[in-house]
Formats: structure tokens, sequence, C-alpha cells
């Protein structure tokens, strides 16, 4: 099946030719054009219709993987496979790196971005949960300058964030501190699928837990509760594990859709807090398996 | 319609396009180039593979006009000089029954192979995890996979050993 609608395209060599393009094709309803894997989905299903493509995949200033006064900076314009390999993720923001692993297939991962992930805002947006444990910031650009969004008020609703008409996120950056967490997401199969609900966990030196959920509500979702039970606990127990996962399954909202109904996702996510805070309390102290194990393929406790 | 020039299987071609053409139909409907095929459409299946500057990418996912001036590598551009050694171990243990998915198989495992030449089983699948086959059950093709990394790293090692 082909795409229907018409548009125009342009390639602009700068950020400023681009927000340039945005604005003037703005009337015309004029679209940013990343790696495409949602996008030219998305022209297809004729779920969108823009009249004019910015395709911004090369621009300079949204590429490159930094390590800057405290932050890791990441341009919008990074490949989840960039992401996988990248020495820096892996090492300053490894949960990020172990969602990456998770996303669709290698062939998706070779074109999809972390921008183009996050400006889709899906519920089921593999990168979201990670961001929001590491209290992740959107760098936005706009004709009139530069903006700096937390990722806690980023997520609106399915598919709507706090971008504004006519920006463009340039990149994200990452809190640079010693930590250890863990990624699940939960699929109906081995191999590609999205996600029936994914959970992130995070613990720093001191026992300060920040979790967040994928697919079990209108966006991803930062755990509060759980974080506040399990705060300062560097290993919780077995019964404090079971009543944060009791916790979590208060604390998440799923619809029953195709991939899953409400009550199985909302059981699993127990499980998959679980797991995941056994893992990251083993992980932080020195032990379990590296970044990158899919834990619901193991016998974990 | 837009003027674009991509360097297909090393052979340069220039044409228009329509911004709305998916770099599959061009492949298919402009280009004669029949390998990659329409399966799911939208990226989920992975008949429509190709190597785009190298990488296995969804040619359904992507706009012809974005492969302007990129390199894209069919089937057809594998196997000019003859069978590669995986083609041939691809033939020698029969590993695909209707063929449909066999192309993007191949050229996911060629940019596997290219990137690690020693694959573990697990890199293997999880090469070929977004290329669906509804025929062999995918174990033949892991297999083959293998194989034809051991044989061509041991052809490679001798080879290494032997040099003064």
């Amino acid at each position: 099946m082909s795409i229907s609608c018409e548009f125009d395209y342009a390639k602009p060599d700068t950020l400023r030719d681009a927000l340039g393009l945005l604005a003037r094709h703005a009337p015309h309803g004029a679209v940013p054009l990343a790696g495409g894997t949602d996008l030219v989905a998305w022209l297809r299903d004729g779920a969108v219709s823009p009249g004019f493509l910015v395709d911004i995949k090369e621009l300079a200033e949204l590429r490159g993987i930094r390590r800057k006064a405290g932050h890791l900076w990441l341009g919008a314009n990074t490949t989840f496979a960039e992401i996988m390999a990248s020495p820096l993720v892996r090492r300053h923001a490894p949960i990020l790196a172990e969602a990456a692993g998770m996303v669709a297939s290698v062939g998706v991962r070779n074109r999809a971005t972390i921008g183009g992930n996050i400006c889709s805002a899906v519920p089921c947006c593999d990168s979201g949960p990670a961001l929001l444990v590491y209290d992740a910031v959107i760098h936005v650009a706009t004709l009139g300058g530069a903006r700096r969004i937390p990722i806690r008020k980023w997520f609106l609703n399915p598919r709507q964030t706090a971008l504004t008409q006519g920006a463009l996120v340039t990149g994200i950056s990452l809190p640079v501190a010693k930590h250890a967490g863990a990624f699940a997401k939960l699929k109906r199969y081995r191999g590609e699928d999205l996600a029936q609900a994914s959970v992130a966990v995070r613990v720093d030196a001191r026992g300060d837990w920040r979790v967040a959920y994928g697919s079990v509500a209108p966006t991803p979702i930062r755990g509060p509760k759980v974080e506040r039970l399990l705060r300062g606990d560097l290993k919780p127990s077995s019964a404090r594990r079971k009543e944060a996962a009791a916790v979590a399954e208060t604390e998440v909202a799923p619809i029953t859709d195709i991939r899953g109904s409400q009550i199985y996702r909302r059981l699993m996510v127990g499980v998959m807090l679980r797991r995941a805070v056994h893992l990251a309390a083993a992980r932080r102290a020195g032990r379990g398996p590296a970044y990158g194990t899919n834990i619901l393929e193991e016998d974990a406790p | 319609m837009k003027d674009i020039a991509i360097r297909l299987n090393g052979q340069v071609r220039r044409l228009a396009v329509n911004p709305n053409e998916t770099l599959l139909e061009v492949l298919r409907g402009k280009l004669g180039i029949k390998t990659p095929k329409e399966g799911c459409g939208r990226g989920d299946c992975g008949a429509c593979t190709v190597l785009l500057n190298g990488k296995a990418v969804r040619s359904c996912l992507i706009l012809a006009v974005e492969a302007d001036g990129q390199s894209v590598t069919t089937l057809e551009g594998v196997g000019r000089a003859g069978p590669t050694a995986l083609q041939k171990a691809f033939i020698r243990s029969n590993a695909f029954q209707c063929g449909f998915c066999t192309p993007g198989v191949v050229l996911a495992a060629s940019a596997l192979l290219a990137e690690k030449p020693a694959p573990t089983e697990l890199d293997v699948r999880e090469a070929l995890a977004g290329n669906l086959c509804r025929c062999t059950g995918y174990e033949a093709m892991v297999k083959t996979v293998m194989a034809a990394a051991r044989k061509s790293n041991r052809k490679r090692s001798s080879s290494r050993r032997s040099r003064p």
C-alpha cells in the first residue's frame, strides 16, 4: 500500500534553516522527519497528513554523544543502535542502553532516533521510562531561542508532548551520577514487539530509588509511591520487594488492548518491578547479570 | 518531483521521485530491483530489508528522497560476483522454503557478519529477530549463519597462520 497524501520535502543544512522552513510551511502542516520509523508508517496509515517534511536527520547540531559539565548529552538524532554501542552511554546511562537494546529490531534501531522516540510519544515509548528515572532534560530550539524542558513535563498525552509547533528537539541531557538500575520490557514473544508493559528502576549510593513505567498509562509515568516505600533501602528484602510490587500495581492505569489485558498488565508490572528492584540492588553491589540481560527470560527471584 | 542520485549496488542511478514514494516502491517499480519484498509495509516483518550505507534498514519505512546521495545494497548487489559464502551455506543447508523472507534474512545476516565476523548464537538470533519467516521455524537459518561464520573464520585464521 502506498502513501496517499502529497507533501513536499526539504533537507536543510543548518538548524536555523530547518526552523525557518518549519515556520514558513507551518500553514501547510510542516513536520520534522528524523529516522522515519514511526512517521512513514503513520503517513501510510493516513494517521498524519502533513504538507511539508523537513528532513532533520543530518543536522550537525543534533548529532553526537558527549560528556560535559556533569552531564551526558545525546543529540536528538542519535539512533538506538548508536546508544547501544556507545561506551559513554553504557557507562553513564546503562539503563538507557539496556532499554535501547529492546527497541524493535536491528533494522529499526539503525534508523530510529531517541529524539523521534520521545516526540512520537506513544504510551509504549521504550526510552520514556529510562529517561524518567534519569530526570532527563529535553533541549528544544525555536526561532526565538533555546528552551529546556524536564522530562517529567514532557509527555502530556498519547502522541502529545510539550513541544510547540515549529520547535525542534536538539538533544537530551542526563545528569551523571554513580548509580545502578534495570529496565524490563514485557512482550508477547521473543523478538520484536511493542511493550505490553515496561519498568525502569534506578538506585544510587544513598538508596534513593527512582521508578518509572511504560505502556500502563496514557504516557510513561514515574512511580512515586514505590519510590517512597524503598527510599534509603540499599538491599530491599524479599518481603519489601513483594510489598513494593503490590504498591506498583496500584500506581499504574493500564488498558486492555490487542497486546494484553488490563489485569495481566497490572499484575506483570508487580512481577517486573520486584525483579528489577532485586537486579538493580545486586548490580549496585557489583553483582548481578550484565546490562542487556532480559530478566523476564531468567529464573529471577 | 525531486531528482535524486542513489549509489545502487555500486552503480549511480539518477531518477526523479515523488516525495511520498518509499524506497521500496522505487526500487521495485522504477529500478527493476525485485528482491526486497513488501510484507507488512510497516517495518515489522523485515522482508523489505536493504543495506543503507552498509546497515540493515527497512526500505518500506524510508522515503526514496531520503536515500539521495546514499549507498543502497540489495541482494542483487551482494551476489554479483557469484554467491557469497553465506549464500552458499544457505543453499547447502536449504535454510529456506518459500523464499519470500530470504533476501531480507541474507542481508540482515550479511550486515551482522560484516560487523561481527564471529557472532554468538544470541547475536545471530538478535540480528534476525526482525525478519519474520512463516516456513522454517528459524532454526535452520540460525545454524546456517553460525556455520558460515565458523567456516570463514577458519579460512581466515588458517590463511593468517600460513603467512610467513
